[in-house]
């Protein structure tokens, strides 16, 4: 035992340095995409995607040593026990027919979407608080979200990331059409990118740019995924996304030319170094209608090509990092399968209730091919109670915008995604085989004119005379006329006596 | 305001100008659409289809199919939730070409423009009135004339103004405001109120009503003109037909106006510059809107651009005149109560009270009999001439359109016999005291009528109870009755229309022949009918259901036995 002790203390020695030599592999990771499409309308549209990966289980260790994901978003999904959290701020309306199907779109406002663990006992107060914290992260006015416009979709809104159950009544969903996104929103959710806009893909991000354009998207999503292949534990994975689609008629006059300073006043100078990824990729899909072919300078050093969204496309890549360190290749199956659609014919409605919850109305239908299929609801102007009127009443109330999510089925088959690998743009929602794509619309917010009293001055003066005349003039009006006269009293009829019998056997006094 | 400023836009405009004065028998679509797109606009089309209810002879059409063209500018980083319409409507026989040209050219300087909030819908219609209604009603997704269109592909959210743009000649001397709409609706006074900002800012001259606007009010001339514009005004608006393609839009709570380039005054003369600059300016000013128009006016008369007389001033002089109905009718009353007998059931009119004993009252007959024949006549009158158009046609050598004009005056003039007709069910006893209860249910149903008409069109409402009230306060049996049916004649429905048309054409300094007159009076009578089947117009049912048995009511207390 005694030549056996010094022996362990050297192999310890042994090991000592090179454990401490060998640095342990980080076990978050970014990676940073800029996706350039060209429309087909002539606008040219911009995607950013900012990815952060953490291995780690936010919610069971006690972690509070943070590296790049952001502190502020880790405490929220450990605090509220989140499953998964979409928020996203839109100014302005994807435009499908001119601009194609968008990667990812946004209701125009404010969209918040939550799935809390099973875990959570008091689903609505989570959902309360947890929208007041975000509204102070991103100086949004998230607090506006109540009961009145929070409602819980039982089949359009399915978790994006890992998830062993479906059960709705963990979700809560909530848009704010009247939100106007501006700089203020933008500055605190640069902030949450590990390189600020110091370097990388961020610099581009310059607020008089981004809001000069004719939609501007911005989201954060944070949800679980698989850590590895065998899907043993999982990771945590925020994506924030920046989309952008700039006007070519306005800034380019017309022309059809584009580039990165033209459209951001800055170029890309250096990757960010904390980024193990970073790359912008641009469409130069041939599409065969028209003869123009578009040329990119400096000539990409590689081409992606990949089926996305139904179509075969083409990307020039640049790689921002040098390409011998991009990837590990660690590929990632995910577990969760989008139900098949159970027939036709599923409405799902929940009427509303006055100033507690609002309308929700679900259908799921399959639409034939080529056709126009409307639906539309009819509804019943109504006066408001006279506090519940904003101070700009005749500007008129919003209808959040409907949401349209669809399983289409894919023109070309797509090539089983490896969830590592392919860009960011392509891994935005799970899909489950390859004959079909998943897509989520929005329409525009409806603008409703509700009948408004008049709430000039004049108006006032008149309603606050009259009611203080009316009150005077009457009571002293009755004061005047009334004659008082002493009354005998008397036994009362047969319904008088059968009350107080009663009230006596109840031990109330009698009338 | 750099609109039109370089030579390059120049240019264009007289290239457009040129292209569209090539004589247009439909509207030249695929051209629109092409040059819409190349100006950066959203470009959609409608169709549409209508068949009149009877030919219309003074535009001469009868199947009338159509396609709207419009083109949307998208507001950047807006949701297209609300949205400014510029319309031109275009016609067969109304070249509007230079206000299509003068609408492009601002759609292309619009385009280059970031600063819009609101999303601009340009939108060319074919068929004048037609075409809008059924763009209007397609956009809005309702279905009230029968018009048959397709559905909309392009929206732009809730519409908060409009104006409408007619240059018919290619020399403008002066811009003409119209603001009366369907069924004598008015937009809000602040939208007259921009306009006219922007006519003085930009030097333009800007009548109303077709009159130059009084300078010297001190002096006689001045109000004197004034009073000749509202009265063209009152006129205009009473007959409650849309002034302007605008006219449909008021219906939608969508605030609007026409603006009409006239040809008039040879002494000034602007480019479509200065008339651009202005639409410019006003177009700028509503896209910073916040809210609808709202603070201003909604009801008001226009003696002058710059003046106007409020609802709290002229609502007065009609409520005088309708006082003087119901003093009347209180007269009766007492005059019934006075004789012993009192006629409970004065104020419920046509047998809606339970029977009572007759021995106790005016006999219900008499009251009802002659209510029910007027109103069917009334009935008949609005039914018949669009539903016997084709029987008349084929038993007399007349059109559809005249078949229409005259079954209604035959209708007219056959109510005229009503007396006749109804003296057998008039009671024997107490003949008095019948023809005072008639015309007391007959006063009370006419003051009722002219109050409502008064609160939705003031103009109409004053015109009609200033016509009425007499004839039917002096109506009795007894008296000189020659002279009592002269007045009655004189200021029946139909009379007054016909004096209206004269006044009209004298205020227009274009006074007609008698035969002239008649002519007109029959085209606006077609007319009326058509715009109720059209548009929804709702002045032909207002007189046939609702005045005009009135007035026979009255009639047949003039010739009471």
């Amino acid at each position: 035992m005694a030549a056996a002790a010094p022996l362990c203390l050297l192999v310890l020695l042994l090991l000592g340095p090179g454990v401490w030599g060998q640095t342990e592999p980080p076990r978050d990771s970014l990676r940073e995409e800029l996706v350039i499409t060209p429309l087909p309308s002539g606008d040219v549209a911009a995607t950013f995607q900012f990815r952060t990966r953490w291995d780690s289980e936010l919610q069971r260790e006690e972690v509070s040593h943070y590296r790049l994901f952001p502190k502020a978003l880790g405490q929220l999904i450990s605090k509220y026990s989140l499953r998964e959290l979409h928020l996203s701020l839109t100014q302005g309306f994807w435009r499908t027919r001119y601009w194609g199907t968008p990667f990812l779109q946004a209701p125009s406002g404010a969209e918040l979407w939550a799935w809390f663990q099973d875990t959570v006992t008091d689903v609505d107060e989570s959902w309360k608080e947890l929208s007041n914290v975000l509204s102070g992260i991103f100086c949004a006015s998230l607090n506006f979200i109540d009961s009145t416009n929070t409602v819980t979709p039982s089949a359009s809104f399915k978790p994006l990331g890992l998830a062993n159950g479906t059960d709705h009544s963990f979700l809560r969903y909530a848009v704010l059409p009247r939100e106007v996104v501006c700089t203020e929103n933008l500055t605190p959710w640069k902030k949450l990118l590990p390189c600020s806009s110091k370097a990388g893909l961020s610099v581009l991000l310059k607020a008089d740019r981004l809001f000069h354009t004719s939609y501007h998207s911005q989201a954060v999503h944070i949800r679980p995924v698989c850590r590895d292949a065998r899907c043993a534990s999982i990771s945590w994975e925020l994506r924030q996304t920046l989309s952008v689609v700039f006007d070519a008629f306005v800034t380019g006059q017309g022309k059809q030319d584009w580039s990165l300073f033209r459209m951001f006043s800055r170029t890309l100078t250096e990757p960010c170094p904390l980024a193990s990824e970073s790359r912008v990729y641009v469409d130069v899909t041939n599409y065969s209608q028209d003869n123009e072919t578009l040329e990119v300078y400096p000539p990409p050093l590689t081409t992606y090509q990949d089926v996305v969204l139904g179509t075969r496309k083409t990307y020039a890549v640049y790689d921002l990092l040098d390409t011998a360190v991009i990837n590990n290749s660690r590929s990632l199956n995910l577990q969760l399968k989008w139900k098949r659609p159970p027939g036709n014919g599923y409405i799902h409605y929940q009427p509303a209730q006055d100033r507690m919850q609002p309308h929700l109305l679900e259908m799921l239908m399959q639409l034939p091919a080529s056709s126009v299929t409307k639906v539309s609801i009819q509804f019943e102007r109504a006066l408001l109670k006279w506090t519940e009127y904003t101070p700009d009443p005749n500007h008129g109330f919003y209808v959040s915008p409907s949401v349209l999510s669809a399983l289409v089925p894919s023109e070309v088959a797509a090539q089983p995604v490896d969830w590592e690998e392919s860009p960011l743009f392509n891994t935005l929602f799970p899909v489950s085989d390859s004959s079909s794509y998943f897509v989520r619309l929005y329409t525009e917010p409806l603008l409703v004119n509700l009948p408004t009293p008049d709430f000039s001055m004049p108006y006032n003066v008149i309603c606050l005379t009259c009611t203080v005349v009316a009150v005077c003039y009457g009571s002293f009006y009755n004061l005047l006329t009334r004659t008082f006269q002493v009354e005998e009293p008397s036994k009362g009829g047969l319904a008088k006596r059968l009350a107080n019998l009663i009230r006596r056997a109840r031990g109330v006094p009698p009338l | 305001m750099g609109l039109l400023s370089d030579p390059v836009r120049r240019r264009a405009l007289a290239r457009l100008v040129l292209r569209l004065n090539a004589p247009l028998w439909a509207l030249p679509v695929a051209w629109l659409e092409r040059t819409m797109r190349s100006v950066g606009l959203e470009v959609y089309t409608q169709s549409f289809s209508r068949k009149l209810p009877f030919p219309d002879e003074t535009h001469e059409r009868y199947m009338v199919s159509g396609i709207n063209v419009y083109g949307i500018l998208r507001a950047p980083r807006a949701a297209s939730t609300e949205s400014l319409v510029l319309t031109v409507p275009c016609g067969p026989e109304s070249t509007n070409s230079q206000a299509v040209g003068l609408m492009l050219a601002l759609a292309a300087h619009f385009r280059g423009q970031i600063y819009w909030a609101k999303d601009i819908i340009f939108l060319v219609t074919e068929h004048d009135l037609l075409g809008s209604e059924a763009w209007l009603e397609a956009y809005h997704d309702v279905n009230v004339t029968g018009m048959q269109s397709s559905p909309l592909q392009g929206r732009a959210g809730a519409i908060q103004a409009a104006v409408a743009l007619e240059l018919s000649s290619d020399v403008v001397t002066s811009l003409d405001v119209a603001v009366e709409g369907l069924n004598g609706q008015l937009p809000n006074l602040d939208l007259l109120n921009l306009f006219q900002t922007f006519c003085q800012k930009g030097g333009l001259l800007c009548t109303l009503q077709g009159k130059l606007q009084p300078q010297d009010w001190p002096s006689v001339d001045g109000p004197l003109q004034g009073v000749q514009t509202l009265l063209l005004m009152v006129l205009q608006q009473a007959s409650g037909h849309p002034h302007g393609a605008h006219g449909l839009f008021l219906r939608y709570r969508v605030e609007a106006l026409t603006l009409r380039g006239i040809n008039s005054f040879r002494q000034y003369k602007y480019d479509l510059v200065a008339v651009g600059k202005a639409l410019e300016g006003m177009f700028r000013k509503l896209n910073h809107l916040l809210e609808r128009l709202h603070q201003s006016f909604f009801f008001y008369l226009l003696p002058a651009l710059s003046r106007f007389v409020s609802i709290g001033l002229y609502m007065p002089a009609a409520g005088f005149l309708l006082l003087v109905l119901g003093l009347k009718a209180l007269e009766l009353w007492m005059q019934l109560h006075e004789a012993g007998v009192g006629p409970e059931q004065a104020g419920g009119t046509s047998g809606s009270s339970p029977p009572l004993p007759a021995t106790q009252r005016v006999g219900l007959a008499s009251l009802v009999a002659p209510l029910l024949i007027s109103q069917a006549v009334g009935l008949a009158l609005y039914v018949l001439p669009v539903l016997g158009q084709h029987v008349a046609a084929q038993h007399f050598p007349v059109a559809e359109a005249e078949a229409v004009v005259l079954t209604l005056l035959a209708v007219y003039a056959a109510g005229l016999a009503l007396p006749h007709s109804t003296h057998w069910v008039a009671s024997t006893q107490a003949p008095d005291r019948s023809w005072m209860a008639l015309k007391l249910v007959a006063l009370i149903y006419l003051a009722l009528q002219l109050a409502c008409i008064t609160l939705t069109n003031f103009s109409l409402g004053f015109l009609l109870a200033a016509t009425m009230v007499p004839g039917a306060a002096l109506t009795k049996p007894s008296g000189p009755r020659p002279l009592c049916a002269a007045l009655l004649v004189l200021t029946s429905p139909a009379a007054t229309l016909l004096g209206g048309l004269f006044l009209w054409q004298q205020l227009q300094e274009a006074p007609l022949s008698p035969a002239e007159g008649w002519r007109l009076f029959l085209a606006a009578l077609a007319q009326g009918v058509l715009e109720h089947h059209t548009y929804g117009a709702l002045l032909f049912p207002l007189l046939a259901l609702g005045l005009y048995p009135c007035w026979l009511l009255f009639w047949n207390v003039l010739f009471w036995k």
